[in-house]
């Protein structure tokens, strides 16, 4: 057999493969360049930024959960100026496209970044309404389907690439949250982000994290995230990218044949770093021993049993 | 560069309560320096998380660790036996600087877990060319009480000072009692140990203006510097994400006292 075609297309980016990473667990990839060729992957998806430094939140800011972590990193980012000079000056030496995740507490600070970002190298734009761990913007606008459509459109109105809507778990109907950014006219959606969630500890009866709370990530999480996956296909016609405790290869087509175009890799990078090319690897194989001669021909495949 | 591997437990044994003695025999062992840490994994799918381990000892092609069950995944680890194989990244961070102890009168102050580190770091410097070697080199090192782990192998090394909580070996008190008791005077201190002894030696370091060079701790994620986890708050602003925070496991986790808020 040829060998079977791995390439995905999501709002006419073309990837090599389905495999991205998960915005916050990568970096802008330099860290995890030691580990992997990034020009393996199908693309990077880099850190939160915003239009100025964030700090984040009070340390710890992590800690470990039955098969899956608790985060509350709060977005610390060095501000959209340093990332355009520093990190997307290190990504452009890849032939791999770059996914930039935007923060912001505010409609005008994302659009501050997503105008910085006009004339880069970012392929596409990830809008983060769904980070559990700041105060202002983020979730705030990810829970409300008129402020994701409002939103959303807003973003679109001024954004040159297109537009990547990161929805949030932590909602009580993600079909509505998947048609509320297709509606305000994203070019495709990304999820989960993490769900919110908490520890304490019972010997000196505090929380484990100084934020209190904390976002839900890793194989815990992945039945659910792959439920929402599957709901939001059915629910748009916008490409879906399907993350949330993806680990294998094994995983990332479950997302797939539950309808999502591209998968993402987070959590796992921590304890497998080369978890993004394994997968890939992974990937291709399952195509090859099932003889099917393109990927795409997998996405949203699950029938009834 | 990092390296992700299986490794081979050489030995193990149960050197105090709760602490742990362990040998790996690891590829990248003559790439690691004293201070410098390695990420550890438990082959339980529950517990996920790489948990980063101080290096006690660099052998040819071998790292020790001494370690405290803390929890269960150092529990893991501690059952393994001689033969069987776990999964190490390393070497990680940056260790102690020895080029600021040539010539100096130098302290390798260690409490609690944070002693492991101390000891090849003093073997490290006493190895170091005549030029390069400190002037005088000894150790203070504090335990909560007798259990005394790894006090034979210091003494090897240099002469040791000992403090313990409960006053049942050595000063009753602090590492910084067990200095004044010997009126012990440096121009460096390199250390390893819980923050509030940090922060005592910081006070002490910054009053008779004393190079010190602290080793920190936090929880740790990835441990390469890209989830942002780790970050301890630093004086000046930090070079990656220009606010005021490093990076444990990548910017240190050994920092000098003035670049980071104890």
């Amino acid at each position: 057999m040829m060998r079977p075609s791995t390439k995905v297309t999501i709002a006419g980016v073309e990837l090599k493969n389905p495999v991205m990473t998960c915005s916050g667990t990568f970096g802008s990839g330099e860290e995890y360049s030691e580990f992997v060729d990034l020009n393996r992957l199908g693309a990077v998806v880099t850190k939160g930024v915003a239009d100025v430094p964030w700090t984040g939140n009070p340390t710890p800011r992590i800690c470990e959960t039955a098969s899956g972590m608790l985060n509350a990193i709060g977005l610390q980012n060095p501000g959209v100026d340093v990332f355009v000079e520093r990190d997307l000056a290190f990504l452009r030496q890849f032939e791999t496209p770059v996914v930039v995740n935007v923060c912001g507490h505010s409609e005008e600070e994302y659009l501050r970044v997503v105008d910085r970002l006009a004339d880069t190298d970012a392929a596409l734009l990830e809008i983060n309404i769904s980070c559990p761990n700041v105060r202002e913007g983020g979730l705030a606008f990810g829970q409300d389907p008129k402020m994701v459509e409002h939103i959303t459109k807003v973003v679109k109105a001024h954004a040159k690439q297109p537009v990547i809507m990161k929805l949030s778990p932590n909602v009580t109907d993600i079909a509505e949250m998947a048609r509320a950014a297709e509606n305000g006219g994203a070019d495709a959606i990304s999820l989960i982000n993490t769900l919110m969630g908490m520890r304490i500890d019972i010997k000196k009866r505090t929380f484990m994290l100084a934020n209190r709370t904390g976002g839900l990530s890793g194989p815990a999480v992945k039945p659910v995230a792959l439920r929402m996956v599957y709901q939001a296909a059915q629910a748009v016609s916008v490409p879906i990218i399907g993350m949330g405790g993806i680990a294998t290869a094994e995983d990332a087509l479950e997302f797939i044949l539950a309808g999502a175009t591209a998968v993402a890799i987070g959590t796992a990078n921590f304890f497998e770093p080369c978890s993004t090319v394994k997968v890939a690897e992974g990937i291709e194989q399952y195509l090859i021993d099932n003889n099917i001669p393109d990927i795409r021909e997998l996405i949203g495949a699950v029938r009834d049993i | 560069m990092k390296v992700k591997e299986r490794a081979k437990v050489l030995q193990q044994s149960c050197i105090a309560a709760d602490i742990y003695d362990m040998t790996l025999a690891v590829s990248f062992a003559g790439d690691c320096v004293p201070g410098q840490f390695v990420s550890l994994m438990t082959e339980d799918g529950s517990r996920l998380m790489p948990r980063p381990i101080s290096i006690c000892g660099i052998e040819k092609d071998a790292i020790r660790l001494v370690y405290r069950v803390a929890g269960s995944g150092t529990a893991d680890f501690s059952a393994l036996k001689a033969g069987d194989e776990i999964t190490v990244i390393g070497p990680m961070g940056n260790g102690f600087p020895l080029d600021v102890c040539a010539g100096k009168r130098v302290l390798l102050i260690g409490g609690g877990i944070g002693i492991p580190p101390m000891l090849e770091t003093g073997r490290t410097l006493q190895g170091l060319p005549e030029d390069e070697k400190p002037a005088s080199l000894a150790y203070v090192v504090g335990y909560r009480t007798d259990d005394k782990y790894l006090y034979n192998d210091l003494c090897a090394v240099a002469p040791v000072y000992v403090s313990t909580d409960d006053g049942s070996f050595g000063v009753h008190g602090t590492v910084v009692d067990a200095m004044k008791a010997a009126g012990l005077e440096a121009d460096v201190i390199l250390s390893c140990g819980p923050k509030p002894m940090l922060r005592a030696l910081k006070a002490v370091a910054d009053e008779q203006g004393i190079d010190l060079w602290v080793s920190m701790e936090e929880k740790m994620a990835c441990g390469i510097g890209a989830c942002l986890a780790c970050v301890c708050q630093s004086t000046e602003v930090d070079h990656h994400s220009h606010v005021h925070n490093k990076r444990v496991c990548k910017d240190g986790p050994v920092f000098n006292s003035k670049e980071v808020v104890l």
